[in-house]
């Protein structure tokens, strides 16, 4: 990579020749787009970017991307993100995922690849169903939801991402709305510069299979009154008259109206991406309606080691140290006697 | 001090026995170390249980060192044992069978009372007899346990270290037995305990109070000298084990190539020794990530690989079986990756530190859909080097997944080695995309070998999209075309049966108008090549034809079986590769001998059933 020498790109420099295969409808069409704007906007040569993915409707998204792609099997995309950004860490690394694919067969690499902190990317796609095999619950599909393998609603306690996450001790997590392309451009940006594992939970619409699952929130005419826009450094308010805010009550979050029973806009705190302690991260993420927005954007951004750093860090100051420099030095350094 | 008795040998057995807390390994190690560098041969074979600590004195936790040292070439690590150490009565009744004829048993009296031999399930007072030994055997007993405990009373220690060393006082008395110097074993010991001074002092005043014991106290019987190699040929040499090897043989290779070596690995019993060794090797720059699981293991080598890296996994069986989807990917997205077999006994968790070679048919066939790949065996300890090394430039020039099997006891077990320099080893040269290929498509490959052009994230001008869907013969896209999958099918068999052309051509060794073809494969050379020579001592017209590339088998391995009038295939399965060779090598009555005891082969079971063959 020169990094002397800025180039311009457009989303175009990251769009491939081949035809985009998702059902006409589908919320995937939004995120290739945007994915493509922002890393325009990031600036990394699309030589220097691999686009990881497992199995799933989403995971075909690194045949539409000029870049490297890697489209693998099913729940392994975080493993081999890892071995990827392991193996070269001036590339940029995107994963690419679904609820099934992340959280199902996945579940075991994704918490692992987020404790370890590895500078990857992950984009995953929560429709809340198996879109690819036609219509079977997911870890994250709601308790009671009716599908092909749940005829008479699922009995199953689903996953909350968020949670997940935070509980594998994740530096970075943002939720966005796939119709929202500005917030996802912006998260998207934001999880690029985070030196760690990112994870984006965008919650999207499977036209075919579990339509609308996202519609109460993500609907234009209730959107701003049922999620709230996190963005750090600025007090955390919303509501379509910009009236409505989170404070803390007790161990608690509460939605207060400003102007009422006293309350101004200095009294709503601060959002605070870096905050290492978790634990109003994972109240803000943990929101559900009715009583409370669905919290969108950057919900958690903090410093921490990447892996991948601490490896190459860790390989420099044994080589500094070392005097076996190549085989024959490993060679002439071992118990050795002639014969 | 007289030295009234003495007796030369050519070769000797010694086994080093007793509970898995007793130092057996160490003790072994340091015994064989010693021997190779007063110039011997030596081939060891360390047998343990799966239990780090299994209940004292008990059979189930009896764990052996065996090693068999020699003026001439030693292949295995010998059958029965000339000298047994055994530190306790259970160590007595594992080996009991395994005894020469009037060979010495030196035995801690202190560990032999009445309790101890209930322990170990013994119900006369007499265990010799009960085992079968009291007229012929030498029995050297000797108070192990309070003559350390003397030896170190003014040392301070707390009981249990005064204990643990009296491997060191059994050492001494082997070391006196056959006329070893203990200077040179203190060396090894300064290595290892550098760090503890307390500790190191200890054992070598135990040691040399072991070797002491022997030379001032008239114990009735001879001392022995073994003369020195002479038919090795000159040079430095090491004793290594075969996981070591296969590591070094990894290491080597990356570098021979060019390129940053990368394994994801998750521990596993007997493999995880190659994963540890390669994790020294930051100086060297090698990546080792330790996996959250199996599955991770692979798949993290083969993002590595995708990324550029010269990437490899080691594991067993079960590890092997976890893989299986993953390597079909590595198949599919024809990329360069090393997968190491360390076999063991299966199936499930079955005996996890002992030895077998019931992985073949898992590796050549454990996958869904046509999916071929190369699969190669080591024989010895030390050419595990080789073979990994081999494994790697296979993967890297042809651009495929390779299985290196090895298994239990060639890993764990260890023989002398040649120091190999790195501008002796054959060249390697990674099949990557060259200047001017700029635009080629993922698929394209050499027309002759069909092996993929490589290239990686980072290179200008050969961005791509890989991944486990068919993909067009020509233009990389994914197809379901029925004629393009037929044509990619047999495109990835060609690309394998062509590494026959490049790979050596297979050989008998003994005699090649053989009236008997032996063949075997991997870690049973030795025994194999032991019994054949054996066997034309003997006045019998034998040969051996071994195997070490196994997918795809060497292009004359079928012409050279066929002018053989019988073969039989013996291996440490019930009959995988006789099956294999059955499918390939047609009209050839293929005999077998199998065992499946997580033992390696005995030469002496070997010989008596070659000579119902004749």
């Amino acid at each position: 990579m020169e990094s002397t020498n800025i180039k311009q790109f457009t989303p175009k420099d990251f769009k491939s020749d081949q035809y985009v295969r998702w059902c006409p409808g589908c919320g995937d069409h939004a995120i290739v787009n945007v994915l493509q704007k922002a890393m325009a906007e990031i600036g990394i040569e699309p030589h220097e970017t691999a686009v990881i993915s497992g199995i799933g409707c989403s995971s075909r998204l690194p045949y539409y991307m000029s870049s490297y792609g890697f489209h693998t099997i099913h729940g392994r995309g975080a493993a081999i993100a890892t071995g990827v950004k392991i193996a070269n860490p001036r590339l940029q690394v995107w994963q690419i995922t679904g609820d099934g694919d992340c959280l199902a067969i996945g579940g075991n690499h994704f918490i692992h690849s987020v404790r370890r902190n590895v500078d990857i990317n992950v984009l995953l796609f929560n429709n809340q169903i198996y879109g690819l095999t036609k219509g079977q619950y997911s870890p994250t599909t709601k308790k009671g939801f009716v599908t092909k393998s749940s005829p008479f609603g699922t009995v199953e306690r689903p996953f909350r991402p968020a949670e997940l996450t935070i509980g594998s001790r994740g530096t970075f997590f943002a939720r966005t709305l796939d119709v929202d392309l500005k917030t996802n451009q912006h998260v998207m940006i934001a999880a690029a510069k985070h030196k760690g594992t990112s994870i984006i939970e965008c919650l999207v619409n499977c036209i075919i299979f579990n339509n609308g699952a996202h519609n109460w929130i993500s609907d234009k005419a209730t959107r701003a009154d049922r999620t709230i826009l996190l963005e750090d450094g600025k007090p955390m308010i919303f509501g379509s008259e910009r009236n409505k805010g989170l404070v803390l009550d007790g161990l608690d979050l509460k939605v207060v109206t400003i102007g009422e029973g006293g309350i101004t806009e200095s009294d709503i705190p601060i959002h605070r991406v870096d905050t290492e302690d978790p634990t109003l991260h994972l109240k803000l993420a943990m929101m559900e309606g009715p009583d409370k927005p669905i919290a969108v954007g950057v919900i958690r951004d903090i410093p921490a080691e990447a892996y991948d750093k601490a490896v190459e860090e860790q390989i420099s100051s044994v080589q500094a140290r070392s005097k076996i420099k190549t085989f024959d030095d490993l060679m002439d350094a071992m118990e050795q006697w002639e014969m | 001090m007289e030295q009234t008795k003495l007796k030369e040998m050519g070769q000797v057995v010694v086994r080093f026995s007793g509970d898995s807390g007793d130092g057996m390994q160490l003790t072994g190690t340091l015994f064989s170390n010693l021997s190779a560098i007063l110039g011997n041969e030596i081939s060891t074979f360390p047998d343990f249980p799966a239990e780090i600590r299994a209940p004292q004195g008990t059979v189930g936790g009896v764990s052996g060192f065996q090693v068999h040292l020699g003026a001439g070439r030693i292949y295995t690590p010998g059958d029965d044992a000339d000298v047994l150490v055994a530190m306790n009565p259970a160590a007595l009744k594992v080996n009991a069978k395994g005894v020469k004829k009037m060979g010495v048993i030196i035995f801690d009296t202190d560990s032999f009372r009445e309790s101890d031999l209930r322990k170990a399930q013994f119900e006369t007072d007499n265990p010799f007899e009960e085992s079968g030994l009291s007229d012929t055997v030498q029995l050297l007993p000797v108070a192990l346990t309070s003559l350390t405990k003397k030896a170190l009373e003014n040392l301070h220690l707390d009981n249990k270290a005064v204990v643990r060393s009296k491997n060191m006082f059994a050492l001494g008395l082997v070391c006196w037995l056959f006329n070893r110097p203990v200077d040179r074993a203190i060396h090894f010991l300064e290595n290892k305990f550098g760090k503890k001074p307390d500790i190191l002092h200890a054992n070598i005043k135990v040691l040399t109070d072991g070797y002491n014991y022997g030379n001032n106290v008239d114990l009735s019987i001879s001392t022995v000298v073994i003369e020195k190699s002479t038919d090795v040929p000159k040079g430095k040499y090491t004793s290594i084990s075969g996981n070591k090897a296969a590591a070094y043989g990894l290491i080597a290779a990356a570098e021979k190539a060019g390129l940053p070596l990368f394994l994801g690995s998750y521990p596993i019993t007997p493999a995880t020794d190659i994963m540890q060794e390669l994790a020294q090797r930051k100086d060297l720059g090698v990546k080792v990530v330790q996996a959250e699981d199996e599955i991770a293991g692979i798949t993290t080598a083969i993002g590595a690989a995708f990324a550029g890296s010269l990437a490899a996994t080691n594991t067993s069986g079960p590890g092997l079986a976890l893989k299986s989807e993953a390597i079909g990917l590595a198949v599919m997205a024809e990329l360069p990756l090393v997968i190491i077999d360390v076999q063991r006994s299966g199936p499930s968790t079955g005996m996890p530190t002992k030895t077998e070679q019931t992985d073949l048919l898992q590796a050549l066939y454990g996958r869904n859909g046509e999916s071929p790949v190369a699969v190669i065996a080591a024989s010895t300890p030390h050419d595990c080097f080789h073979y990994a090394y081999m494994a790697s430039k296979i993967a890297l020039e042809h651009t495929t997944p390779v299985i290196l099997l090895t298994d239990a006891f060639i890993g764990n077990g260890s023989s002398l080695w040649k120091l190999p320099k790195s501008a002796d080893l054959p060249e390697i040269h990674p099949h990557t995309v060259k200047a001017g290929m700029e635009g080629c498509k993922v698929v394209a490959r050499n027309n002759t070998t069909k092996a993929r052009y490589w290239s990686f994230p980072g290179m200008e001008g050969f961005m791509h999209r890989n991944g486990g869907l068919e993909k067009d013969y020509y233009t990389g896209s994914i197809s379901t075309d029925p004629v393009n999958h037929q044509k990619m099918v047999d495109m990835r068999e060609e690309k394998i049966s062509y590494i026959s052309q490049v790979i050596p051509e297979a050989k008998v060794e003994g005699n090649e108008n053989a009236d008997i073809l032996v063949i075997g494969w991997g870690g049973t050379y030795g025994h194999l090549k032991a019994a054949v020579a054996e066997m034309n001592q003997k006045g019998n017209k034998f040969g051996l034809l071994h195997f070490n590339y196994i997918n795809p088998l060497p292009k004359n391995a079928a012409a050279l079986i066929r002018r053989y009038k019988k073969a039989i295939v013996c291996e440490l399965n019930s009959g995988q590769f006789a099956s294999f060779l059955r499918s390939k090598v047609t009209g050839v009555t293929f005999l077998q001998y199998n065992k499946v005891q997580g033992q390696p082969f005995t030469v002496s079971e070997l010989v008596e059933h070659f000579d119902t063959l004749r």
